[in-house]
């Protein structure tokens, strides 16, 4: 039982680093975008803080995972090199990339759905505090995402 | 009756009241010099357009010229007095500057041509994008300064009519976050509070609000009651020592960028003092928990860190709205041109709903506006939102609209929200919008990072629109350049930021070829043919008077409601408050009365958004949350500001305006007696700062940010440390540059930061990192006023800011 919770945790940890990344890529790859660039950045803490957080967290079940973001600057610049040399329409690349915070934010939002689910199993209740604490933030960068492209989407689309 | 110096003492002479006692008249005369109101040939009604007050006053006209202003005794808004802007402004209309003929751009030079030649231009440019690239390559960029009438023409004829979501006005600077806090907090623009609540406050709170400086005779009416039986107390938040926070029994001076850590403090205080009206806020709101949640851990001492203020300072804050009995709170730019702007000011909000303190005499809030008719600018639609505060998001009003205006549903606009201003310049920096028509605003002046706004405003592929009375910064890189007529020089009506509808009466005609800006819109629709679907012309009016009975269809039934009023009814007496209908026939003083709000789901403006990250609530979670349509207590975290102070930027830059101008000079700096009281920029600095420095008044510095660098002289202060202000007004019209800096940037705006706030829009002129060096030492003070924010610190010697007898005004008590 402990480890398939841990192993949610951990893989949790791993999808919230993911996104934070996500974030900070398309927020400095936006920048003339100045909404997408600051807001990414604002989001993206709230996601650096639930890493820490089940961080904390994921010790009671004997995990050992990254608190810091050394793991996301690492992801950041991998990230970075994937994409080195691909050319887009700048506009279309937004959409895109909104597409894929979006993609990612509602992985992590099943994820914590999990683990609510299972914390009220096992009556594990700072894991329960936790989701609870963390689960509306990502459903407002969800919520974000999902608004940012309605908005760009019409003028990208169907300007010539 | 008397005569007094109206730029050495800006709020004249002091008539006295207690709580609840009618404030005494006391009428403002100003004529040119030499006349007499013997003299005058004839006065027209009007009221001021040099800020968002609203006073009546009666124009005086000798010989088909504009000679003088007289404040209207019998006005709710000023019981006869005006401010120094208004009492000499109106010379600004006599300009020998004044744009007489359109122009455009031939082999790069504007040259005068006539209206046919310049109207065929625009129309045609219009028609050939529409054709090539549709009616996403348009925008519509107006102001705060026209009239109603114009607005909702230009509404129609943008929205209805073109088909564009790229309508915006320069209320997006200035007050899109009034509108954004109250549609959060009541599900719809509009005003709760009423001036009178001055009358009968107990407490007066002040947010980022100057109103000495901003709205003079606001202020004067508070000064009458600071003066009177039972004063109230004021609580004034601003970094700076302005003549509100001298006035304060509590003065807090918060670091630049922290107003919701420092209001989420108060909250904190009232909720856990239990100074909350419970049973006003279970009847009548929702949210009350999630407040309390948020605020819980945002105690005095976490706050006072953050915002570098005393707790105990911080305590009596509280304590004062904690303990009022009739709390008015008013907000302005330090609120709303800063960091999570529209989450601060939901907040002031939240004080007034928690103490149960709304619709009732002396509580109120008046989220203000800047401009004199940036309510009109909200109201109509000519900031993008739908006219008559319909719901963009609600397709029933989405259809109403189309039946006033007789188009399809699908023609207006309203897949999302409508582009915002900052938006719209980003499109035309893409080449995705090629043609901008702007009215009445200075964006080379007046928007972030000019740098950046000069060069996409330049662009050879835009076709830029300039309608002004003045070849501004922005005219001059227009390809045609509109002479439109102002204040005095054409009829139409507007709103001030307590709901107050004034008829502006013409009393000359406008200078050469110059024509209103109605004329213009109405030409320029004709021109394209707009049609309704079912072939009629679009806009079926062809002056103001038409077109404000077009307005009365469109807000009938909306709370902006003018159905009850009509041209005839505002002349002669007062303005009048809207809703004015048959059941108000005499307007509405105030709203929200009862705890009854305009916020039901089918109702209101707005379903409101996310303040961090601005996404808007969707409708269905609107109705589960709000059912019943109650007042939005709304809590938000606070954020750190996007950028901090550091080593090479050690300080917090925040812009500003002072008392004796008005936006980019256009009018102001062509005002002899105003523009001697101000003549050039300054910045101001802290004594402490100034001293750690060795820097003394009058020095000359060079402060820069990561954007550019502004020269100006050093006014030592009573502004909070480790911060600098600069005044906004100071372009380059009446420097070598023309348009911009020759050498030396003077414009406050090279310095900002290209970042707005997610839920309003409005752009953040209030918190950029800086340093300043200083270039020489002085060889005089600075000439920044000595009457206002910019006072200079005890000891300094500075001329005192006089008018002399070239600013006489004559004062008469009733």
């Amino acid at each position: 039982m402990k480890n398939k919770v841990g192993l949610a945790i951990e893989e949790l940890h791993r999808a919230e680093s993911d996104l934070a990344a996500e974030l900070l890529r398309a927020s400095d790859r936006h920048k003339v975008g100045h909404d997408i660039f600051y807001l990414g950045h604002d989001l993206a803490r709230w996601s650096e803080q639930h890493v820490h957080k089940l961080a904390e967290h994921g010790r009671n079940y004997g995990l050992d995972l990254d608190a810091d973001d050394s793991g996301l600057m690492a992801t950041i610049r991998r990230r970075g090199a994937e994409l080195a040399g691909r050319r887009h329409d700048p506009g279309l690349l937004l959409l895109k990339d909104l597409r894929e915070i979006h993609r990612q934010a509602a992985g992590v939002s099943l994820d914590w759905e999990i683990l609510a689910q299972t914390a009220q199993a096992l009556k594990d209740e700072g894991l329960l505090r936790l989701s609870q604490e963390c689960h509306p933030q990502t459903l407002r960068q969800l919520r974000w995402a999902n608004a940012s492209l309605k908005t760009n989407a019409a003028q990208i689309m169907v300007t010539p | 009756m008397g005569t007094i110096d109206r730029i050495a003492e800006p709020w004249g002479t002091r008539t006295p009241y207690g709580t609840g006692e009618p404030w005494p008249v006391r009428v403002d005369t100003r004529l040119d010099d030499g006349l007499t109101e013997a003299d005058v040939d004839a006065w027209f009604q009007s009221a001021t357009i040099l800020h968002s007050n609203g006073d009546g006053l009666d124009i005086a006209v000798k010989d088909g010229r504009i000679v003088g202003v007289r404040g209207r005794a019998t006005d709710r808004v000023n019981h006869g007095r005006l401010g120094p802007k208004d009492l000499f402004g109106y010379q600004a209309n006599n300009s020998a500057d004044r744009l007489t003929s359109p122009l455009v751009r031939r082999d790069g030079r504007l040259v005068e041509t006539g209206w046919e030649t310049a109207m065929s231009m625009v129309a045609d440019r219009t028609e050939e994008l529409l054709k090539e690239r549709g009616p996403s390559s348009i925008g519509f960029y107006t102001t705060g300064q026209l009239f109603l009438e114009e607005y909702y023409t230009l509404a129609l004829i943008a929205h209805g009519g073109i088909g564009t979501n790229h309508v915006d006005g320069n209320t997006r600077l200035c007050t899109a976050t009034a509108a954004a806090a109250l549609k959060e907090s009541f599900g719809s623009d509009g005003q709760p509070g009423s001036y009178t609540d001055v009358d009968h406050a107990d407490v007066i709170a002040l947010y980022g609000h100057n109103v000495a400086e901003t709205q003079t005779v606001l202020w004067s009416r508070i000064l009458d009651r600071l003066a009177g039986p039972n004063p109230p107390r004021i609580l004034c938040v601003d970094p700076r020592r302005t003549p509100v926070a001298e006035a304060a029994t509590v003065h807090l001076a918060p670091r630049p960028g922290t107003n919701v850590a420092l209001m989420n403090a108060l909250l904190h205080e009232i909720v856990a003092n239990d100074w909350v009206d419970h049973a006003y806020v279970d009847q009548h709101a929702v949210g009350f928990d999630e407040l309390a949640k948020q605020v819980a851990s945002c105690d005095v001492d976490w706050a006072a860190e953050i915002c570098d203020v005393p707790a105990d300072d911080l305590r009596a804050a509280a304590r004062l709205l904690g303990q009022a009995e009739r709390l008015l709170s008013t907000v302005l730019q330090g609120f709303y041109q800063s960091h999570q702007a529209t989450a601060a000011a939901v907040q002031v909000n939240n004080v007034n709903l928690l103490r149960g303190m709304l619709g009732k005499p002396g509580c109120g809030i008046l989220q203000m506006n800047g401009q004199p008719t940036a309510q009109n600018t909200r109201e109509c639609g000519a900031d993008g939102d739908l006219p008559g505060f319909r719901n963009w998001a609600n397709d029933e009003q989405v259809k109403d609209l189309a039946r006033v205006w007789n188009v399809e549903p699908a023609q207006i606009p309203h897949y999302s929200e409508p582009t915002h201003l900052m938006q719209m310049m980003r499109y035309v920096e893409d080449g995705s919008i090629r043609f901008l028509y702007v009215s009445g605003t200075n964006p080379a002046v007046s928007l972030p990072e000019l740098g950046r706004i000069r060069d996409v405003l330049s662009q050879e592929r835009l076709f830029l629109v300039v309608q002004d009375i003045f070849l501004s910064e922005t005219a001059q890189l227009a390809d045609v350049v509109l002479p439109a007529a102002t204040w005095g020089e054409k009829t139409g009506t507007f709103t001030n930021a307590d709901r107050t509808v004034h008829l502006s009466e013409k009393a000359v005609d406008p200078p050469g070829q110059a024509r209103p800006d109605l004329d213009i819109f109405l030409d320029y629709a004709r021109r394209l043919d707009l049609r309704d679907k079912d072939g009629e012309p679009l806009v079926t009016w062809s002056d103001p008077e038409g077109a404000f009975e077009g307005w009365k269809a469109c807000s009938a039934g909306r709370p902006c409601d003018y159905s009850g009023l009509t041209y005839s009814k505002l002349r002669g007496g007062s303005g009048i408050q809207w809703p004015c209908n048959d059941e108000h026939p005499d307007g509405t003083e105030r709203i929200y009365v009862d705890g009854e709000f305009w916020s039901a789901p089918s109702y209101c403006e707005s379903y409101g958004k996310d303040l961090v990250t601005g996404a808007p609530v969707e409708p269905v979670e609107y109705k589960a949350m709000n059912p019943d349509g109650k007042a939005v207590i709304k809590a938000a975290e606070y954020l750190p500001p996007h950028e901090p102070p550091s080593a090479e930027f050690p300080y917090l830059l925040t812009t500003g305006r002072t008392l004796y101008h008005f936006h980019t000079r256009t009018k102001t700096g062509r005002v002899p007696q105003l523009q001697a009281a101000a003549p050039d920029v300054w910045i101001e600095m802290s004594a402490e700062d100034s001293a750690v420095h060795g820097w003394d008044e009058g020095d000359l510095l060079r402060v820069s940010t990561a954007r550019g660098g502004v020269e100006a002289r050093l006014r030592v202060s009573g502004i909070r440390r480790s911060t600098l202000f600069l005044p906004f007004h100071y372009g380059y019209w009446d420097t070598p540059g023309g348009s911009g800096p020759a050498e030396r940037g003077r414009a406050a705006n090279e310095l900002t930061i290209t970042d707005w706030d997610p839920c309003s829009k409005q752009p953040l002129f209030k918190s950029a990192a800086a340093r300043v060096e200083r270039i020489s030492v002085a060889d005089g003070p600075s000439r920044a006023p000595t009457t206002t924010a910019s006072r200079p610190v005890a000891g300094a010697s500075v001329p005192e800011t006089r008018g002399g007898a070239a600013a006489a005004v004559l004062e008469r008590l009733e």
